[in-house]
């Protein structure tokens, strides 16, 4: 086929198209993502019998935030990475901002404790099975957000990849905090953030293959 | 970005945007003018591939049509048309020579591609490849890679599977012919 005569073919389909189609289709994954790891985290964990007690610490919250400011960061590099020739610099270094202010936190909270109290704080009670459970209701986002993905174009997989892991880890994250008993920070700082990385190194792992388009 | 490059970038933009909003008309003017843009780039890029070129220049136009949910109307239509020509390159490159094509200068500077169609250059690229190709192997490759493409040395001598110092005879000896020939022709 001739160059002309392929312009003409293509021409001839032009419905209109709506610029924010990437967001709504990583939007769509989400909440999907969310809706599918809220039954999983009931079946499997369920919800943290103190939770209306927990929900009145500021902690609680803190945990909260966090999970929903790392999505929201890492939403905006997704994004970014899914458009070609779109800059990503600095959408990368705003997503690790959440993060240093949890490790800020969990460092302050370790100085100020007795040196007998730091281990406790940071090993919970669920430190054995809590970055498995993150990881684990990350996994429905993040099939649905690779699909997501792929549907766009990203051109650099392997860190598309990982941004895409980050921000389902973020998202089974939220709904982990519903079971999740612990309220001390030097415990998300480490056993959150291993969960969270789980999804990263999958994405990471699968993209170049996966997101080809 | 120069004035010419800004200029056609304005274009190009507006083209897009009227034919995201369903104008067929704008839609072909915009796809034309993408074409006469990525043959140069392509051109560029794959100096001894030339059957490639147009190959590459339609596939690119597919991604172009079928990722155009993926431009935002505020970034430069060029940077996202480059992108992805960039993408589609990549792919074809790293499909043919697996492991080798990640050596390949794909990251020069977008904004000198400003001398798309003069028709003077073009021919004496022509004229240029057609005494190339009566040169032998040893010879033709480094020229290509080293004078053309711009690789470095041991670059060259990785893809060819030359040594470094026969590379570096290949474009000294190959030079000296072509510089007789062209004599020669006048």
């Amino acid at each position: 086929m001739r160059t002309d005569e392929l312009i003409i073919a293509l021409s001839r389909q032009t419905d209109a198209i709506d610029p924010s189609t990437p967001l709504r289709r990583l939007a769509v994954a989400s909440l999907l993502g969310i809706a599918a790891a809220l039954p999983l985290m009931l079946w499997r964990l369920g919800l943290n019998p103190d939770l209306a007690s927990d929900a009145q610490t500021p902690m609680f919250w803190v945990k909260w935030g966090f999970a929903a400011t790392v999505a929201a960061a890492s939403a905006v590099l997704v994004i970014r990475l899914a458009r070609p020739g779109v800059d990503t610099r600095r959408a990368a270094q705003t997503v690790a901002l959440p993060l240093v202010a949890l490790w800020a936190l969990a460092g302050l909270v370790l100085l100020a404790a007795a040196p007998a109290e730091r281990a406790p704080l940071m090993m919970g009670s669920s430190w054995n099975t809590c970055p498995f459970n993150i990881a684990l209701l990350s996994l429905p986002a993040l099939v649905l957000l690779l699909a997501a993905v792929r549907s766009l174009a990203p051109t650099r997989l392997r860190r598309a990849g990982a941004a895409t892991g980050l921000l389902a880890g973020a998202l089974g994250t939220a709904v982990y905090v519903l079971h999740c008993p612990e309220l001390e920070a030097p415990f998300l700082a480490v056993w959150y953030v291993l969960g969270m990385l789980v999804p990263v190194a999958i994405g990471a792992l699968v993209g170049p293959r996966i997101l080809r388009w | 970005m120069n004035p010419a490059n800004e200029a056609r970038e304005t274009r190009l933009r507006d083209l897009m945007v009227t034919a995201l909003r369903g104008d067929a008309a704008a839609y072909a003017e915009f796809l034309r003018e993408t074409a006469s843009l990525l043959r140069p780039f392509f051109r560029r890029r794959l100096a001894q591939h030339p059957d490639d070129i147009e190959d590459l220049v339609q596939e690119t136009l597919l991604a172009v049509h079928n990722k155009r949910h993926t431009y935002d109307p505020g970034q430069p239509v060029t940077a996202w048309i480059y992108a992805i020509a960039r993408y589609k390159l990549v792919d074809l490159l790293r499909a043919r020579a697996g492991r080798e094509a990640l050596h390949d200068p794909i990251d020069e500077d977008l904004d000198e591609l400003g001398s798309d169609a003069e028709p003077a250059a073009l021919e004496a690229r022509r004229d240029l490849r057609v005494l190339l190709a009566q040169l032998p192997d040893r010879q033709r490759l480094p020229i290509e890679y080293v004078r053309i493409e711009g690789l470095s040395v041991e670059e060259t001598a990785r893809l060819t599977g030359l040594s470094a110092s026969a590379v570096k005879i290949g474009v000294h000896r190959g030079l000296k012919v072509l510089a007789a020939r062209i004599r020669g022709q006048r």
